[in-house]
């Protein structure tokens, strides 16, 4: 663990899918030490593990588990440990996959299966808005900005973001799942805040001064 | 909100050279592509695009390390094509820090390399790329508009219409569509094959070759283009990134 006067250390998990380079430049330049590495001890010693991800979803999942990343994961999660997954490492968060109909396991930290956006030109290539859930700490300052998409497939439900009724015991200590949304063709999961563990479908690190604030706002959690 | 149609320079770089010439002012160095490139990150380029044109390996060697140190200092998506013939060419690219991939000849000379490299590194990460131009003498395609080589120079009498349709099926995530027509004229792009292409493909379409003025740009949009790439217009100071985004807003386009 980092002190109060040192840059929070960072590792982006290296499990061979990903613009790597790009999320390291990116994550230095809001202040982070980081480090590519697919060193277990290393993944889970860190103020914060990034999940990267570019490609299919079968090919990822079996990337992450050949390094055990799946299991890393997992245990930062019990531990409390804050984990950003990026684009495709934020869709083999959920459930399952299904792409072209080959449906792959994801790591299930969240229920849904991630299936094939419905518009006109897929992929969603490009600089898109996004509803910013209110309250949100990753969004604080960028609600409005666009943020670079590239992909073909997304979440299209997030059944944990429903309301814990106001009576339940459990409504004071459950920090409810934030959800970020936005729209091509299908409105679709952008991001999500829950707990230690936040994810982006769009490309912070590609994402300009916009995606630079989202990625400090995250990296300041990790003080 | 619909996805912004993005604006694209386009950088010939030739043994990590910019080429072709940049006429830009307060520049250190004209010819350093990475400079080139955060400049025009900071005008807002939606992506920058790197043409590798080096004729040898040492060349290629150089574009590397020039897409390292790009990759170093821009924000936002970097595209590199030229020379790009294997998939262990495309994954010394993205390990180099480039975001997509164009590939253009060798994928005529063989489609299946299409597959092969959306198979490994999933189709966002390709992006095909047309040189075409309108049927000249004897050749007839059914579109009219046939794919060319060498720089425009050599036909191959294969119709880029249906030619763009078959690569988005292989895999192909983006269709960079360059008229060797217009390319360099300042006419304008060529909308009516524009229209076309639109017409045959659902991934998102580039345009690119004869752009001049702010109008030109609202009118490829307006023809279907998600994305539009310029090279000489941006380089010699007759257009800012700025300026194209300005008259595209006014037109009632999207722009970040």
């Amino acid at each position: 663990m980092s002190g109060p006067n040192e840059r929070p250390s960072v590792v982006v998990l290296d499990y061979g899918f990903g613009n790597v380079r790009s999320a390291v430049r990116a994550l230095e330049r809001v202040g982070a030490d980081v480090e590519l590495t697919d060193d277990r001890a290393r993944a889970q010693e860190a103020d914060g593990l990034v999940v990267p991800g570019v490609g299919a979803f079968a090919a990822c999942m079996a990337g992450l588990r050949a390094v055990r990343g799946d299991e890393v994961v997992g245990r930062r999660l019990a531990g409390g440990r804050p984990v950003l997954g990026i684009c495709v490492g934020m869709q083999i968060l959920f459930e399952a996959g299904d792409e072209h109909g080959v449906v792959t396991e994801g790591m299930g930290e969240w229920p849904g299966t991630v299936r094939r956006l419905d518009a006109p030109v897929v992929p969603h290539m490009g600089w898109a808005n996004v509803e910013a859930a209110e309250g949100s700490r990753l969004f604080s300052g960028v609600e409005r900005e666009r943020f670079y998409f590239v992909h073909s497939y997304a979440a299209h439900e997030f059944p944990l973001e429903a309301d814990i009724p106001e009576d339940s015991p459990f409504a004071r200590s459950t920090i409810r799942p934030l959800v970020t949304w936005a729209t091509h063709g299908d409105r679709f999961v952008a991001a999500v805040e829950n707990g230690p563990l936040a994810a982006t479908q769009f490309h912070p690190e590609k994402s300009g001064d916009a995606g630079a604030h989202l990625l400090e706002n995250w990296v300041a959690t990790l003080r | 909100m619909p996805v912004a149609v993005r604006v694209i320079p386009c950088l010939d770089v030739d043994a990590g050279r910019v080429v072709k010439g940049v006429n830009f002012e307060n520049l250190r160095d004209a010819g350093d592509p990475v400079e080139l490139a955060a400049r025009y990150d900071a005008q807002g380029a939606d992506e920058v695009t790197f043409l590798d044109v080096s004729a040898s390996s040492g060349g290629r060697e150089t574009t590397y390390e020039v897409v390292r140190r790009a990759a170093d200092q821009v924000f936002v998506p970097l595209t590199v094509g030229g020379g790009v013939r294997t998939v262990e060419d495309v994954d010394t690219l993205l390990r180099a820090g480039a975001d997509k991939v164009g590939v253009n000849t060798a994928a005529i000379a063989r489609p299946e390399l299409i597959a092969e490299i959306a198979g490994r590194f999933g189709n966002q990460v390709l992006v095909l790329s047309v040189d075409a131009r309108r049927v000249q003498g004897d050749v007839s395609t059914p579109s009219g508009y046939e794919v060319t080589t060498h720089g425009g120079r050599r036909g191959t009498g294969i119709d880029a219409v249906e030619w763009a349709a078959r690569a988005a099926e292989l895999g192909a995530g983006e269709v960079l569509l360059n008229s060797m027509d217009a390319d360099g004229t300042y006419e304008g792009f060529d909308l009516e094959m524009l229209r076309a292409v639109r017409a045959a493909v659902g991934v998102p379409l580039i345009a690119s070759g004869g752009a001049s003025t702010p109008q030109d740009f609202v009118a490829a949009a307006r023809a279907g283009a998600d994305a539009l790439l310029a090279a000489s217009v941006f380089h010699f100071g007759r257009l800012t990134v700025a300026d194209v985004k300005d008259a595209l807003r006014e037109a009632g386009v999207e722009v970040r």
